[in-house]
């Protein structure tokens, strides 16, 4: 008779243990995936600096400055996930061409400000992409935990369901075309 | 890569297990043939812990100033802040202070008690000699001793090292005086037995301090190892680390702050000389060419 009831506490003993671990690997994911966007908040933060500093030497490119500014407030106002992804692409090309346009004056390239600012955008884009590895290694746990045995006994019926890898869009698996 | 972090851990912890059965043996003989029994033993690890973990506690402060190192403001180099942080993002710990040492001598540390309070240091020649992807290797090979927790697993294992050196040392001086004493009042035979085990535990106290540093030495050579692995696999380009170490190692200054007490928290011995088999056993680093050769062979 004990024997049953030593054996039934150990195994709700095992059964809360591996509840509260997945618990805490479901929010590390959930963590890790807000951190990628602490990440783009900053960037969204650093572009109207930069904007005004390029127009300081290069008023005319018009066209240029209204694809960023465009593409900022794009990403400002992004509500579900998949708007802000698309957002979030078309900041990242709308600041390749302002990077290209700057190329051409080279005071701008000299100025201190300028430097300062595409060094920041250059920490904050590794930063993300740190971030969104980060996000992936944990839900690498996270699946791997609910996914091996015994815990996938019971992991479905206690509401863990996969998380999904962060994947890049297929725009930026292309090849980037250099022009000359 | 994954398989080599496994298999590290692994040995890690066979190391430790193997210690605390040196520690079993050496408490078992104590007290057996000392007077105070296990309560030596608890005596011998209160003093251990008192020794070494006042220097845990303090340890940014205290490598700090031997090292002469100095906070490193973010505005004076965005570019170094930028890659420490970003690596504290991959590792999944806060982001620890930047120090810098004046030295042309390219070498780094980490040290604190915990990822809240750790700190990564620096020297200025690192920062001239490397370029980023190594500056990267290097960085994250210092993260990941602050997220593997080394500084405090070796401060248990200098802390064991502590208990087995206290109770060899008074089992040695308890069988030296009760040995004379023993010899004066019991001048029949009978003591047979008691003599092998006083032998046999003699020659434990003796070798035992010795075993304890080999073993603390090859735990602090495969946690460096678990160190590049881990590195590798936070920034997943091992040839960063590689192409860092062998520049490190290449190069001829000597780091002038470096001392035997803060040695082995570098990430290339600044104290390397000979190279001979024994000098191997004794070295808080594993040999550079073998720890390249292992980032090289991740590469696929």
């Amino acid at each position: 008779m004990f024997y049953i009831l030593g054996l039934l506490a150990l195994l709700i003993i095992i059964g809360i243990a591996s509840y509260n671990s997945l618990v805490v690997s479901k929010n590390r994911v959930e963590n890790a995936w807000s951190q990628i966007d602490v990440q783009l908040k900053r960037r969204t933060d650093l572009v109207p600096n930069l904007v005004e500093t390029v127009k300081g030497y290069a008023a005319h490119e018009h066209d240029t400055f209204e694809m960023v500014t465009k593409a900022r407030a794009q990403m400002v106002n992004a509500g579900s996930v998949a708007e802000s992804a698309q957002a979030n692409n078309q900041l990242t090309q709308a600041l390749k061409s302002l990077f290209a346009v700057a190329e051409a004056y080279p005071e701008l390239k000299a100025n201190q400000n300028f430097l300062m600012l595409q060094e920041e955008l250059a920490g904050i884009e590794n930063k993300i992409a740190y971030a969104r590895q980060f996000y992936n290694d944990s839900v690498l746990r996270f699946n791997a935990a609910i996914q091996s045995f015994p815990t996938n006994i019971f992991a479905r019926w206690m509401g863990f369901t996969e998380k999904k890898y962060f994947e890049a869009p297929e725009a930026d698996r292309e090849v980037p075309k250099v022009k000359f | 890569m994954y398989q080599q972090i496994a298999s590290n851990v692994r040995r890690s912890w066979l190391l430790m297990f193997f210690f605390a059965l040196l520690i079993g043996l050496i408490a078992y003989a104590f007290a057996q043939i000392n007077g105070m029994g296990y309560s030596g033993v608890v005596l011998a690890v209160v003093i251990a812990i008192g020794m070494t973990w006042v220097s845990y506690y303090y340890s940014d402060r205290m490598v700090l100033s031997i090292s002469r190192a100095r906070p490193l403001a973010k505005e004076d180099n965005p570019y170094l802040y930028n890659i420490v942080e970003a690596l504290a993002i991959g590792a999944g710990v806060p982001a620890p202070k930047v120090y810098v040492i004046d030295d042309t001598a390219p070498n780094a540390f980490a040290t604190g008690r915990d990822p809240e309070h750790a700190v990564i240091a620096v020297t200025t020649g690192l920062i001239q000699k490397l370029d980023r992807l190594e500056l990267e290797g290097v960085i994250a090979h210092e993260m990941s001793h602050i997220r593997n927790r080394d500084i405090l697993l070796m401060t248990i294992a200098v802390t064991m090292a502590g208990v087995v050196t206290l109770l060899s040392d008074w089992m040695v001086r308890y069988t030296w005086r009760s040995g004379r004493a023993r010899r004066r009042d019991n001048r029949e035979g009978g003591g047979g037995a008691e003599a092998i085990i006083l032998l046999v535990g003699l020659v434990l106290a003796i070798l035992a301090p010795f075993f304890a540093m080999l073993i603390q030495l090859a735990i602090s050579r495969q946690r460096e190892y678990l160190a590049d692995s881990s590195a590798a696999l936070l920034t997943r380009y091992p040839k960063g680390l590689a192409d860092a170490l062998r520049k490190i190692a290449a190069d001829p200054e000597p780091l002038e702050v470096a001392n035997k007490a803060t040695a082995h928290l570098y990430i290339y011995n600044p104290l390397k000389d000979a190279e001979g088999y024994m000098d191997r056993l004794f070295d808080t680093h594993p040999p550079v060419a073998e720890r390249i050769r292992r980032l090289e062979a991740m590469e696929r």
